[in-house]
């Protein structure tokens, strides 16, 4: 019996998926906190394993610290997306700080990816900053944008302005549905062109944090060209890779 | 090379750099050369010669072309490598290229020049307005070119303050074109034999021309060792090389460069590496990285790849052709350097499809596993020929990353986890 961990070690959450005997023996979410390598030494320390694989921003200070192996976030999705759905052409991640997307060949394998630019433009983080701005509760905004009849333009991308614009529109007194819709279709926008970009085919499984937010799924789901996967678990995708990694690597199958 | 360190303080001052600030730059240069090269596994015992050139490179070098025009020779400074080395040495002038790696003095740039104006450019200009870069300020004359709309208006604000004059290059390759470069090639020699007040000879051109081209063979040959695999030398150490032709003395360069020749090819003889056999292989294509810009290259070598080829005015660019030798007259041997430097593959022409041709049989010959497509932002020409190259990359087969970036190491992390990503899919 193997018990290997994958450690997804993100700006936002560090997330974990123990994986033993081919299935998901435990999982786990946590905030990244101010020092996300405490975080993950916690998880480390919750019991015995045979091998770490880390991923995430956080995958190289996991290695020098704990001598884990590491993958990037773009396998790690690619790997653990293609096991939830083995008939997986593309993924769609957006996380805390970066906006994944890649495109798979039929065995799950990365043929082409892209991320968005150095700046949070249009991710979680973008999403948390706006919530505030608009008084919500970060858990209010997707359900607050699906209430709107339609949203309010917004112009900017970049956090910082978009922000600014924002209040501007909150003191002329346009209706806060309206704008958080607003926000979410320029999301969505900017997303689907990045697909196009790497010729992203169906099925798509949308992964992240962000897949949790409904009206960031339905647009994805309604903006891209054939059917679209959520998992459940849409944060652990990046870890359960990481796991699967480790377990290739076990059974000496190579890194695939 | 291990006397006591000189103080070259003296002389940066007489040259009229801003002493302050020209320590400020120093001080950061040794921990960017140690992170970049010095952490580097099994180097050609060879690369101790660039070690100490990078040492000296404000000082020694720079000594030495005071020393060349205490005697009454020219220093010529240039951006660029379609201004011809052969010709200024013909001279008796030493050819050297000028500071533009580097961030420096930006918001000094920005409050004549546009933000978005490309970083090699910021970066020649921020070096001038701070006076911080000693080889252009040694210059006796700075010779400019028309490779981009950016550099040809950038030499009109450098006129300013130095003495600039520019070459005009063509923009296509049409017999037409060639017949008129060779008539800027006249131009420049009545300039630079104004400059020096010496006169180009029939002896003097082919002594000047033999010269250049040797220095241009030790390249090649220590280029050439590169297709073996495991590869004989980082990419690092190889871009260092042909960083510092630009600038260097060049018999001393050809003989130093030959010494690590030798030792690369008795490493392939020897079935040895400077990285283990199986290293994914990386070719480099795109805009030209001065010294001391290793972003790319460091990035990718740290990711557990090598650089096995450089597709760069930095790379072959430079040192692929050699002009002929065959001629006896001064305007046979001037034509010769015409057409060597007119060949050249840059993106500034249109149309280019010598790049991208020479792009794929390089990945070929070099057992290329992927390519990757430097770009500095801002830089048009390059930005746009990208589909071009990468079109032709994949018809041939070979996955192409894109780098979009600048001198400024904000978005390593970032680039990090691309080129991670695209090493693994190379596996």
């Amino acid at each position: 019996m193997t018990r290997i961990l994958g450690l997804d070690v993100g700006s936002r959450t560090v997330d974990a998926v123990w994986w033993e005997d081919g299935a998901i023996a435990d999982s786990a979410v946590l905030d990244s906190g101010f020092d996300p390598q405490e975080v993950g030494a916690r998880l480390l320390a919750r019991g015995d394993h045979d091998l770490v694989v880390a991923t995430g921003y956080g995958r190289h200070a996991v290695r020098e610290r704990f001598g884990a192996e590491i993958i990037t976030e773009i396998k790690a999705y690619g790997t653990g997306a293609s096991r939830l759905y083995p008939q997986a052409r593309s993924v769609l991640d957006i996380g805390g700080q970066d906006t994944k997307v890649i495109s798979l060949d039929g065995g799950g394998r990365v043929m082409d990816f892209e991320m968005n630019d150095k700046c949070a433009a249009g991710t979680g983080r973008f999403l948390e900053v706006m919530a505030r701005a608009l008084g919500f509760e970060l858990s209010e905004l997707g359900p607050g944008a699906l209430t709107a009849p339609e949203g309010v333009k917004i112009s900017s991308m970049c956090t910082v302005f978009a922000e600014s614009e924002v209040i501007g529109l909150v003191h002329k007194g346009v209706d806060r549905n309206r704008i958080a819709l607003g926000l979410h279709e320029s999301i969505a926008t900017r997303t689907l062109s990045m697909l196009k970009r790497v010729n992203a085919q169906p099925p798509l499984v949308f992964a992240g944090g962000v897949a949790k937010n409904p009206a960031m799924a339905r647009l994805i789901t309604w903006g891209f060209a054939g059917e679209v996967l959520t998992p459940t678990d849409s944060q652990l995708v990046g870890a359960l890779g990481a796991a699967l990694h480790g377990q290739s690597l076990l059974s000496g199958a190579g890194s695939g | 090379m291990s006397e006591a360190p000189v103080d070259y303080h003296p002389m940066w001052e007489e040259l009229g750099l801003d002493l302050d600030a020209h320590d400020m730059l120093l001080a950061a240069i040794p921990q960017l050369y140690a992170a970049a090269y010095l952490t580097q596994a099994k180097r050609p015992e060879g690369m101790a010669y660039f070690d100490f050139v990078m040492s000296e490179i404000h000082g020694l070098r720079i000594k030495e072309l005071r020393d060349h025009q205490a005697a009454g020779g020219k220093v010529i400074g240039s951006f660029c490598l379609y201004v011809p080395e052969e010709i200024i040495r013909a001279l008796g002038g030493l050819s050297v290229g000028l500071c533009a790696g580097a961030e420096f003095a930006y918001d000094e740039v920005e409050r004549i020049m546009p933000r978005n104006t490309c970083a090699l450019i910021k970066s020649f200009m921020g070096f001038k307005l701070a006076k911080v870069c000693p080889y252009l300020e040694a210059s006796d004359l700075v010779v400019g070119e028309t490779t981009c709309d950016g550099k040809k208006k950038a030499y009109e604000l450098l006129g300013e303050m130095a003495p600039v004059y520019v070459v005009e290059l063509p923009q296509m390759k049409n017999p037409g074109d060639l017949a008129f470069w060779r008539s800027e090639i006249d131009r420049l020699v009545a300039k630079l034999e104004e400059v020096t007040g010496r006169e180009l000879t029939a002896e003097n051109l082919a002594a000047a021309i033999k010269e250049v081209n040797d220095k241009r063979r030790a390249l090649q040959r220590l280029n050439a060792a590169r297709a073996a695999d495991p590869a004989p030398i980082s990419g690092k150490d190889a871009l260092l090389a042909v960083q510092v032709a630009f600038y260097d003395d060049v018999p001393r360069f050809t003989q130093m460069v030959n010494k690590v020749a030798d030792e690369l090819e008795a490493r392939v003889a020897a079935n040895t590496g400077a990285t283990p056999a199986g290293t994914p292989r990386v070719l480099v294509t795109g805009t030209p990285m001065a010294v001391p810009n290793w972003k790319v290259h460091d990035i990718i070598e740290k990711a557990g790849a090598v650089v096995v080829s450089e597709e760069l005015c930095t790379g072959r660019r430079y040192y692929s052709k050699l002009v002929a030798e065959d001629r006896t007259t001064v305007d046979g041997m001037l034509d010769a350097v015409a057409e060597k430097y007119l060949d050249i593959n840059c993106a500034c022409f249109t149309p280019n499809p010598g790049r991208a041709e020479d792009i794929i049989r390089l990945a070929k010959e070099y057992k290329a596993d992927g390519i990757v497509d430097y770009t500095l932002q801002s830089c048009g020409p390059y930005q746009i020929e990208s589909s071009l190259v990468e079109r032709a990359a994949q018809q041939a087969g070979f996955p192409v990353l894109r780098i979009d970036t600048d001198y400024s190491m904000e978005d390593i992390g970032q680039l990090s986890t691309r080129v991670e990503a695209f090493l693994e899919m190379l596996k």
